[in-house]
């Protein structure tokens, strides 16, 4: 039997949006795993150093103190951070990865804590050699804990939108003068070609110089193929600036 | 398609602003409660930014939007499709309900991990029987290597207290340890159950060896004395645990059933956590009686107080898992 891994998990709202969540990998997840580990030894190593100073003060009490604070923050580190932050640890929050519930719901204590329980085998043999060889191998990535608590570890999208430049510049458009010539690119010009031009103009910065002459040569031929506009419009201008001006003159005809 | 990109992006920026930060606000603090007036704004944004997304699908020519629009509105989903307002859990309406219910719910299961215990404690009485060699096999610890003889005289012979000063310390160590094997026992229902019933099945094999031993000794009232107090309520414990290892195993086979797996798992999830937090509660117990009480024999303590109490214990559990919660 095989199963086809997915790369991200779809949610289809009520409403009729779609949106998608990009699963963490399992080298992500064993990077975060690692961190939490660190953090949790440091917490330990202080702990032990609290104790060993409580310890003859306290008789027993302080050697018990440590073994369950020992236990508590073992298996409580990942519980209490996860619910305390929706779905992260401080290594997650590091790696930009976070636990979802896998319809896309919040996380209740009752998944958080069951995910965080079956550690104990997702561990075996060692290093979480069964939770990895799992996540390999399961459709939505997910270790044995996962599976049970009705989870997935998804990639956080980005928490801030970088506006790039507009493609308008302000200044004197030739092609203003030809608002038919204009209609009729918009009319023909297929989706496919309007969003390679637009994608390429925002992009252009991040091209090679020769692929870049390539790629508006292209484009401008494809829209003079279109429609012929005068020399008047197009007399003097380079390929990408015949390309620019005429898609910030289509993409301004809708705001009149 | 949306033409003028910029443009709408420009009018509709201010928009995702808005939710983004109302989610961040949000997200620092998994407690927080938003007004009405709050939530009927946040709805409108995430309607607003799901038309958005909707409109801006179409076009891939700036997918760090779509993918800036498509986090805003999952996350804005998850805050709104939350499940209804649950109230605050009760650590006593646990005890008095959730438990014993969850318990009788799935009574089969505990029944099964019954039956493998008390077949393996045979298994392991008979062996022993059959071959007394097998006891270095089948207890591996050091403690229980010595013979009965050699135990019940050092025990019953102490002039002074093992454990004087290190009751808190070992109880811990009790309590920490069984709450472990617990866990592990619970959580290897994801074997299909295998591995569940192995460890109840080791479990029950170790427990009918050192049975047989003192009894076939004749120490059968130090036995009683030494395993009843914590042992009532530790062992049933361990097989709760296997119960909930049991029911997750079930639902993760899910034989004659034709519901998708994540929908089977998703049902038993309360059930799981629910007898996972009370084996935890009785290994607690079982931990504080067997430091506190377990270890401490004739003269210290007659066998019949002893006895009498671990029978007080296992008829009170019997009657609070049978009957309590009950409507």
């Amino acid at each position: 039997m095989t199963v086809e891994r997915i790369a991200s998990v779809t949610i289809e709202t009520p409403e009729g949006v779609s949106f998608s969540y990009p699963l963490a990998g399992p080298v992500t997840r064993f990077a975060a795993w690692l961190i939490d580990a660190l953090v949790i030894f440091t917490i330990l190593s202080a702990l032990s150093k609290v104790v060993s100073i409580i310890k003859p003060l306290t008789s027993g009490v302080g050697s018990a103190v440590g073994i369950i604070g020992y236990f508590v923050i073992s298996i409580g580190y990942g519980m209490f951070l996860e619910w305390r932050w929706r779905g992260q640890t401080i290594g997650k929050r590091l790696l930009k990865i976070r636990v979802m519930d896998a319809e896309g719901l919040r996380l209740s204590f009752q998944q958080i804590a069951i995910r965080n329980l079956l550690r104990a085998v997702d561990s075996l043999p060692v290093l979480y050699a069964v939770g990895g060889v799992a996540v390999v191998v399961s459709r939505h990535a997910q270790r044995l804990g996962d599976m049970a608590a009705g989870t997935i570890v998804v990639r956080q999208s980005r928490s801030g939108l970088v506006i790039p430049e507009t493609l308008r510049t302000g200044k004197y458009n030739s092609f203003a003068a030809w608002p038919h010539l204009v209609a009729r690119v918009r009319q023909k010009a297929p989706l496919d070609l309007m969003a390679i031009a637009v994608n390429a103009l925002e992009r252009r910065d991040q091209f090679e110089p020769e692929r870049r002459l390539e790629l508006f040569a292209d484009l401008a031929q494809k829209f003079r193929e279109i429609a012929a506009f005068p020399d008047e419009a197009s007399a003097f201008l380079t390929d990408e600036q015949y390309v620019r001006g005429l898609v910030d003159e289509m993409t301004r005809v809708r705001r009149r | 398609m949306i033409l003028d990109l910029a443009g709408f992006i420009e009018t509709e920026r201010v928009y995702w602003e808005e939710l983004r930060a109302t989610l961040d606000r949000l997200s620092l603090d998994s407690e927080a409660r938003m007004t009405l007036e709050q939530v009927t704004r946040f709805h409108y944004l995430y309607q607003r930014c799901g038309a958005d997304l909707a409109r801006i699908g179409s076009l891939s020519t700036r997918p760090e939007v779509f993918d800036y629009l498509e986090s805003l509105v999952a996350r804005a989903y998850v805050e709104l499709h939350d499940a209804p307002q649950r109230s605050r859990f009760s650590f006593w309406r646990f005890l008095a309900q959730g438990f014993p219910q969850a318990f009788r719910r799935n009574i089969r299961a505990f029944t099964l991990c019954l039956l493998i215990t008390v077949v393996s404690a045979g298994l392991g009485a008979g062996a022993l029987a059959l071959d007394y060699d097998t006891k270095t096999v089948m207890m591996p610890f050091a403690h229980l290597n010595r013979t009965p003889q050699q135990r019940v005289r050092e025990e019953e012979s102490a002039k002074h207290d093992r454990l004087a000063g290190q009751h808190s310390t070992f109880s811990a160590q009790l309590m920490t340890h069984n709450i472990q094997v617990g866990v592990l026992t619970l959580a290897l229902g994801m074997t299909w159950g295998l591995g569940t019933i192995v460890m109840l099945f080791y479990n029950g094999l170790t427990m009918g060896a050192v049975a047989f031993d003192y009894i076939h000794a004749g120490y059968t009232p130090f036995l009683l004395g030494w395993l009843l107090p914590h042992g009532v309520i530790e062992i049933p414990a361990i097989m709760v645990a296997g119960q909930a290892g049991l029911v997750l195993a079930h639902a993760l086979i899910g034989w004659g059933d034709d519901t998708p797996r994540a929908a089977r798992l998703r049902l038993v999830r309360a059930d799981v956590f629910t007898l996972a937090g009370g084996f935890a509660v009785m290994l607690v117990w079982a931990g504080i009686i067997e430091a506190f009480f377990s270890q401490y024999h004739e003269p210290v303590l007659p066998y019949a107080l002893k006895i009498t109490f671990g029978l007080a214990e296992l008829t009170l559990l019997t009657l609070y898992l049978a009957r309590a919660g009950r409507r």
